[in-house]
């Protein structure tokens, strides 16, 4: 249809509309419209190319009956993107030969919001970043503020116990959930209702803690909000008993099945060089063979007491990220153990009244309770000046958050390094060559999380 | 490998006691980390002298908007300028971290990219344009990357505001003198 | 509703007469209630309690509800699960678009219906500034408790027909017109390119 002819029928609007929607800025170019040098940053880059070498970038074979590429557009609603991921694909046949994601489509505008959050309400902001591991969010951002306070030394130690049980259980509930959404990506959609099943055991447990399923808050500058319930023993027992066997069943529904090998193994494969130049972190990097888990190697709260294993994969595909997920729950468990046997007693947050509130009964009794309970509340605790950055360990990989503070009850500037905006970086190179249904695996095994992407 | 090799004049402070260097940059330490401060001129040299001193992968490339704040506290010999571009480095061999604060004036709000060191900072050095306006010489694509492509504006700089609809019945004060 | 209170006098769930007597509009809008199908638009947390809902343990299956549609084509409620960006805003508004009528919107999540805690620039206060909304479902995220109930409030409004009579009375909705074509009329031809 011609333009002269769309215009008669009046569907102009519409069009418009579509077309405005299109973003070719943002959007990829075929790659025939590319010069060398272009291409050659593009994926010699990473790979370290020489000229040459990137000039025969055609290691994939033009096929000389198809001399045009498609280039379509993957997202950003669709079933399997694992949130509002935009993914503009350059298609010879079925071979993707360049990817290009395009992110933004969830923005919400939280690190300029957290300017204007006190450091009590940041948590309830940044716990909505990575919203499969709420608790790591709110985790990174207390100790940043702990630091920035001066007080990360003196968090007592329940409290310290409880964030690490927390946080163990929470890699649990996000790996589980990657089971399920990458079993459901893949095909195997009955995996689906199975990893919701385990997880709703482990939300059971937090909303039991922290009176919530997702989003806490729990985690904050100080300690934790509240202390654990009686009975809690019982119900992480009860978790730690009955999910090894379930995932046994996974690895019988799942591991060793011909299917499952065959469409994950040598699928999305990216080597230790390209994954470090990229930034690449967590089951990613560790799926390359390197050994890189920051519990261990620049261990906080007290993981350097923890036994437990970094489990490595050998060929940096989607194989090895899914096992490299699957026992690490296996391994979350050991530490959950670990962590039953030595919770100590105590207090859940430091008792310094700058950054305390007081307890609730005191404020009825204490004019200065009072009035301590409403500065802190309304106006919010003061943090002395300057800047840091702190990283854990989060399910996806480094979550590091940087405070930069002029004094004031807000952060001057927060700063969420999220995990997965790095890694989404990693899936043109894991792509290229590939067919274009094993994008769909691909992203899955990536694990992103469209929260903390955009921010 | 980057080809931008931009001669670095390292004048001796006169008379005043000099700030601990570290490869002929002001160091300075944050509770306990290390942070470097280069010139935009030296800062590329730098991280190409840290990327050969095993600091392999960046963690983390963002920018701070000091214009509400200027007063802030910097080693001798840093002259203090609107934005900051900050890079967290981290090596995996020496289980280490670096930080590198940059200044960058605002009206001349120009880095060089590090996307030929590190590839990984594409997305984190587009992140930086579309929230603060710093462009990146020779950055392969450098579009805005959360905002729609026809946004006006950098958010996250100072002068922007939060954009709140003022909340009719509200006790948030400060939002309300804010929308006012 | 789903629920069936007296299965000897109720027959069809509350069709006051039997299948065979009813009125074709009762028995359209009774199957319509216990057969929508969402269409995935889950964007945020939200998404993932409306994907617990769909879970075994709270079971949407039960209310006929367990297929996500990915194409809109196909779909009856749309589910704005999450924060709606201004990004994402034009996104929304097309795939509501492509859904047939009659559809729905539930709003889940505070963020979809009022821009949530979000207040700044980057996210639409509320998805009814873009689409119509049937039901608002609050929570942050809301369990999936509340989301059934949000759905079942809609099921109920399906069911007693108040929402597309709403519609057609003022006017509301998508505006879609339909004209019928007369018994015994020829058919027009036709042709591409051109009017």
């Amino acid at each position: 249809m011609t333009d002269r002819a769309i215009q008669d029928i009046g569907v102009q609007d519409i069009l418009s509309t579509i077309r405005e929607g299109n973003e070719p800025e943002q959007g990829l170019k075929p790659r025939s419209e590319l010069t060398a040098r272009e291409l050659l940053r593009e994926v010699g880059a990473v790979l370290r190319m020489s000229e040459a070498d990137a000039a025969k970038l055609g290691d994939i074979p033009l096929d000389p009956a198809e001399d045009q590429t498609m280039i379509i557009n993957m997202g950003p609603q669709h079933p399997s993107t694992h949130g509002v991921l935009r993914l503009m694909l350059e298609l010879q046949g079925e071979t993707v030969l360049r990817c290009k994601p395009i992110i933004g489509y969830l923005h919400t505008g939280m690190e300029k919001q957290g300017e204007n959050l006190t450091y009590m309400q940041g948590g309830t902001n940044v716990t909505r970043m990575d919203y499969l591991s709420p608790l790591n969010n709110e985790l990174v951002f207390s100790m940043a503020t702990e630091k920035l306070l001066g007080i990360d030394g003196d968090i007592p130690e329940r409290a310290v116990w409880m964030r690490m049980l927390l946080s163990e259980l929470n890699r649990m509930s996000s790996h589980l959930l990657f089971m399920a959404t990458n079993g459901m990506d893949l095909g195997a959609v009955g995996m689906m209702i199975y990893g919701w099943r385990e997880r709703e055991e482990v939300l059971r447990f937090f909303q039991k803690v922290t009176g919530l399923r997702m989003n806490h808050n729990f985690i904050r500058p100080g300690g934790v909000a509240a202390d654990l319930p009686a009975g809690w023993r019982d119900d992480v027992l009860y978790l730690l008993e009955m999910i090894p066997p379930r995932l046994e069943e996974y690895d019988t529904l799942m591991t060793g099945q011909p299917i499952w090998r065959d469409r994950l193994q040598g699928v999305g494969v990216i080597t230790q060089a390209e994954a470090i130049a990229l930034g690449a972190t967590g089951p990613i990097l560790r799926s390359t063979g390197l050994e890189w888990d920051l519990r261990r190697d620049q261990p906080y709260l007290h993981y350097d007491e923890m036994e437990f294993d970094v489990i490595v994969g050998t060929y940096g595909d989607a194989f090895d990220r899914y096992a490299i997920r699957l026992n690490e729950i296996r391994e979350s468990i050991r530490i959950v153990h670990q962590i039953l046997d030595r919770m100590p007693g105590g207090d859940y947050r430091i008792q310094n009244k700058k950054v305390t509130p007081p307890p609730r009964a005191r404020i009825d009794e204490s004019m200065e309770a009072l009035i301590h309970h409403f500065k802190i509340f309304t106006e919010g605790f003061k943090v002395p000046e300057g800047e840091v950055y702190v990283a854990i360990e989060s399910p996806r990989g480094e979550i590091g958050c940087y405070i930069a503070s002029d004094g004031s009850a807000t952060p001057y500037r927060l700063h969420v390094r999220a995990p997965s905006f790095v890694n989404i970086q990693c899936l043109p190179h894991m792509m290229r060559g590939g067919l274009v249904a094993d994008a769909v695996a691909v992203i899955s095994s990536v694990d992103p999380v469209l929260g903390e992407v955009d921010r | 490998m980057s080809d931008v090799a931009e001669p670095e004049v390292v004048a001796p402070s006169p008379m005043m006691p000099e700030p601990p260097m570290m490869h002929g940059v002001p160091l300075s330490d944050s509770h306990g980390q290390r942070v470097l401060h280069p010139t935009r001129a030296g800062y590329l040299k730098l991280v190409c002298t840290l990327l050969d001193d095993t600091f392999t992968m960046c963690a983390d490339l963002t920018a701070v908007d000091y214009l509400t704040f200027p007063g802030r506290s910097l080693p001798d010999g840093v002259v203090p300028e609107r934005f900051e571009v900050v890079v967290n480095l981290l090596s995996i061999e020496r289980r280490e971290r670096i930080r590198i604060r940059v200044q960058v004036p605002a009206e001349d709000a120009v880095v060089a990219t590090l996307f030929d060191l590190y590839p990984g900072s594409e997305a984190m050095e587009r992140e930086v344009f579309d929230m603060f306006g710093i462009s990146f010489t020779d950055h392969p694509d450098l579009t805005r990357i959360l905002m729609p492509e026809d946004w006006e504006g950098h958010p996250l700089r100072k002068d922007y505001d939060q954009g709140c609809i003022p909340v009719q019945f509200s006790t948030d004060f400060a939002a309300r003198e804010r929308a006012q | 509703m789903g629920l069936v209170h007296d299965i000897q006098g109720d027959g069809l769930g509350g069709i006051p007469h039997n299948a065979i007597t009813a009125k074709v509009e009762d028995l359209v809008n009774w199957a319509r209630s216990r057969s929508s199908w969402p269409a995935s638009f889950g964007l945020a947390c939200c998404a993932i309690e409306m994907m617990a809902t769909g879970g075994a343990h709270y079971d949407i299956s039960r209310f006929g509800m367990e297929v996500f549609r990915a194409s809109p084509r196909q779909a009856d409620i749309m589910i704005v699960a999450g924060r709606v960006s201004q990004k994402m805003a034009p996104v929304l508004r097309q795939v509501y678009d492509q859904m047939m009528e009659p559809k729905w919107v539930i709003s889940m999540g505070v963020c979809a219906s009022s821009g949530g805690m979000f207040n700044n620039y980057a996210i639409v206060q509320g998805v009814d500034q873009i689409v119509p909304v049937d039901v608002y479902a609050p929570g942050c995220p809301p369990t999936p408790e509340t989301l059934i109930h949000a759905i079942e409030t809609l099921h109920a409004k399906i069911e007693n027909g108040e929402l597309l009579k709403r519609r057609a009375a003022t006017g509301a909705g998508a505006g879609l017109h339909v004209t019928e074509i007369e018994r015994g009329a020829q058919p027009i031809p036709v042709i591409l390119g051109s009017r």
